[in-house]
């Protein structure tokens, strides 16, 4: 299987501190990876160094084939990212922030309107084309905030907690979304502090205190330590946790 | 300790209403945990806000510990803690000094309270000298409850304190909760974790500005009346799809590792539905009745009011 995330003992520290403590893994192209941990367990720095956004202090990685340390621009143009804090500019219609998004990942104006008719037609939003993003209902911003997201058709989308406060119904159609991405191709590398969302992933990651303490498939998880669910599996690991969450 | 008759508010915006809250009636007794539970953009914070007189109705009538909230807002004040959603202590003050800052607005000390909030307090201890705004998400949070209860209020006002926080944050932080109501505290917490219904000695459902329900969440669920079944197959995602095409099936939602169908006869024989899932090419379908859970409940409940559609 193709890699699209290979990373090889990578740290990060910070002064004394060490946030993320010589990790090793890979993701393969097509693949929902759960990447989870308690807050203040290094996810966030991870990703980071992941997106090209912090130099690591030890180690490698290749992102979409790209080094993490030395093309970080190569790497950020074939992202796509996503949090639930920020992703869509509430005062652009959504035609606007469409465009500006694209024009940030470097598309042509022609490629951008082409592209713009079949997503508004895939969301529906053909006539809404024009309206403010934040007169759209919720569920609607968050499912156009995927396709901004996934719009430059990145090989690799991270998700960093996409779906925190959001309403269950909500929340499991977004799952759709990643599932469908996921079977065209696009690799999915989501953060989330859903535990039932843990189960939806091919496979998770779990980081204590910096480190990967476990990365499996979540049967093969729930399995290893005998337990009914993911919740479970997630307290076990995450109670050995040693750093002060200062 | 709370009582909210047909609360109503509404927001202008530009030319438009904005319907925040319709008709909200509910009671909380004295000690006990009520959790208030909805996504974002149910209504949530606006009842806080009117309840912990920051904000005045545009209908009906509050009060907390028998002082109405318009008429009465010194009083109220003087009672309640508060814990807004978004973090609001002072970032440039460290630990210590926000602790400080809170007791003496409220004309106490931090020694004459000290019991009250000695447990969380220890855990912050070795960061009193550091600036609050840098702190971590969990430690915010910790030092937000110890602010909100210094002045020993009799009722506890926490608006989502465990978003975006971590399953074991989140647990220690409840039972933190259990223990402030069991001293007589009444609490008032919002969350859109539908799993921390549970812990709640009272629940009421918040959707689009109107409450759903209110009840034990043990008696909430007793309340689901459709056929509720879990399904697993080889590959959930076309079984979801093809599940959903069925005429028989109400909804179909993922739930962890399994779909949660409901049905639209309650007598429905399952069997059908797998013999037609088999014909369709789908291996080692299982199946099995299960009980709803509060989640199940809330979204039978939002299906029923918008056709399903989620927004």
């Amino acid at each position: 299987m193709e890699k699209v995330i290979e990373v090889e003992r990578l740290a990060k520290k910070f002064g004394s501190f060490t946030a993320v403590d010589h990790i090793s893994f890979e993701v393969y192209r097509g693949e929902i990876f759960g990447f989870l941990g308690a807050n203040g367990a290094g996810k966030t720095t991870a990703m980071r160094m992941l997106c090209g956004l912090s130099k690591p202090s030890f180690g490698t990685g290749r992102v979409v084939g790209f080094d993490i340390s030395r093309e970080t621009e190569k790497i950020k143009s074939r992202i796509g990212y996503m949090s639930q804090k920020f992703s869509l500019y509430e005062t652009l219609t959504v035609r606007e922030n469409i465009r500006l998004y694209g024009g940030i990942y470097g598309m042509s104006r022609a490629d951008i309107r082409k592209k713009m008719d079949l997503v508004l037609s895939d969301l529906g939003l053909s006539e809404e084309r024009n309206t403010l993003v934040r007169l759209l209902p919720q569920g609607v911003k968050q499912r156009l905030a995927f396709s901004v997201a996934t719009f430059h058709e990145p090989q690799i989308v991270f998700l960093d907690e996409p779906t925190g406060g959001v309403d269950p119904a909500v929340r499991r159609m977004f799952w759709e979304l990643i599932y469908q991405a996921a079977a065209n191709g696009i690799t999915v590398f989501v953060t989330t502090h859903y535990m039932d969302e843990a189960e939806y992933c091919d496979r998770v990651s779990i980081m204590v205190d910096g480190r990967i303490e476990a990365l499996d498939t979540p049967s093969a998880l729930k399995q290893r330590y005998g337990v009914p669910g993911m919740q479970e599996v997630f307290y076990l690991l995450a109670r050995k946790a040693q750093r002060k969450d200062g | 300790m709370i009582v909210a008759e047909n609360i109503g508010m509404v927001y202008r915006q530009m030319l438009k209403e904005v319907v925040a809250l319709k008709n909200v009636s509910l009671e909380v007794k004295k000690g006990e945990v009520f959790g208030l539970i909805g996504p974002d953009g149910a209504g949530k914070s606006s009842l806080f806000r009117i309840l912990t007189t920051l904000l005045l109705p545009t209908a009906g009538r509050a009060f907390v510990g028998g002082h109405d909230v318009v008429d009465q807002f010194r009083e109220v004040r003087n009672i309640v803690g508060y814990m807004p959603g978004k973090f609001s202590l002072y970032q440039d003050l460290s630990v210590e000094e926000n602790l400080r800052f809170f007791a003496r607005v409220f004309d106490t000390t931090v020694q004459a309270n000290y019991g009250q909030i000695k447990d969380i307090y220890e855990q912050l201890a070795p960061f009193k000298n550091r600036r609050a705004g840098a702190l971590s998400g969990g430690m915010k949070q910790k030092l937000g409850l110890c602010c909100a209860l210094i002045h020993k209020p009799e009722v506890l006002f926490l608006d989502e304190p465990t978003t975006g926080v971590d399953p074991i944050s989140r647990q220690e932080f409840w039972d933190v909760l259990k223990r402030l109501s069991g001293d007589g505290i009444s609490v008032f917490v919002s969350t859109p974790y539908m799993d921390e219904a549970r812990l709640c000695d009272r629940i009421g459902l918040i959707f689009k500005g109107e409450i759903l329900a209110v009840d034990e969440p043990d008696k909430l669920v007793k309340r689901h009346d459709q056929k509720l079944v879990a399904f697993r197959g080889r590959n959930m995602y076309t079984l979801l799809q093809d599940i959903r095409q069925e005429a028989a099936v109400y909804s179909c939602f993922t739930f962890g590792d399994a779909l949660h169908v409901t049905f639209h006869d309650r007598e429905y024989v399952v069997d059908e539905l797998v013999r037609r899932l088999e014909e369709r090419g789908h291996e080692g379908v299982e199946w099995w009745p299960i009980e709803a859970g509060i989640e199940d409940y809330f979204m039978k409940l939002t299906n029923d009011r918008c056709d399903g559609k989620g927004d």
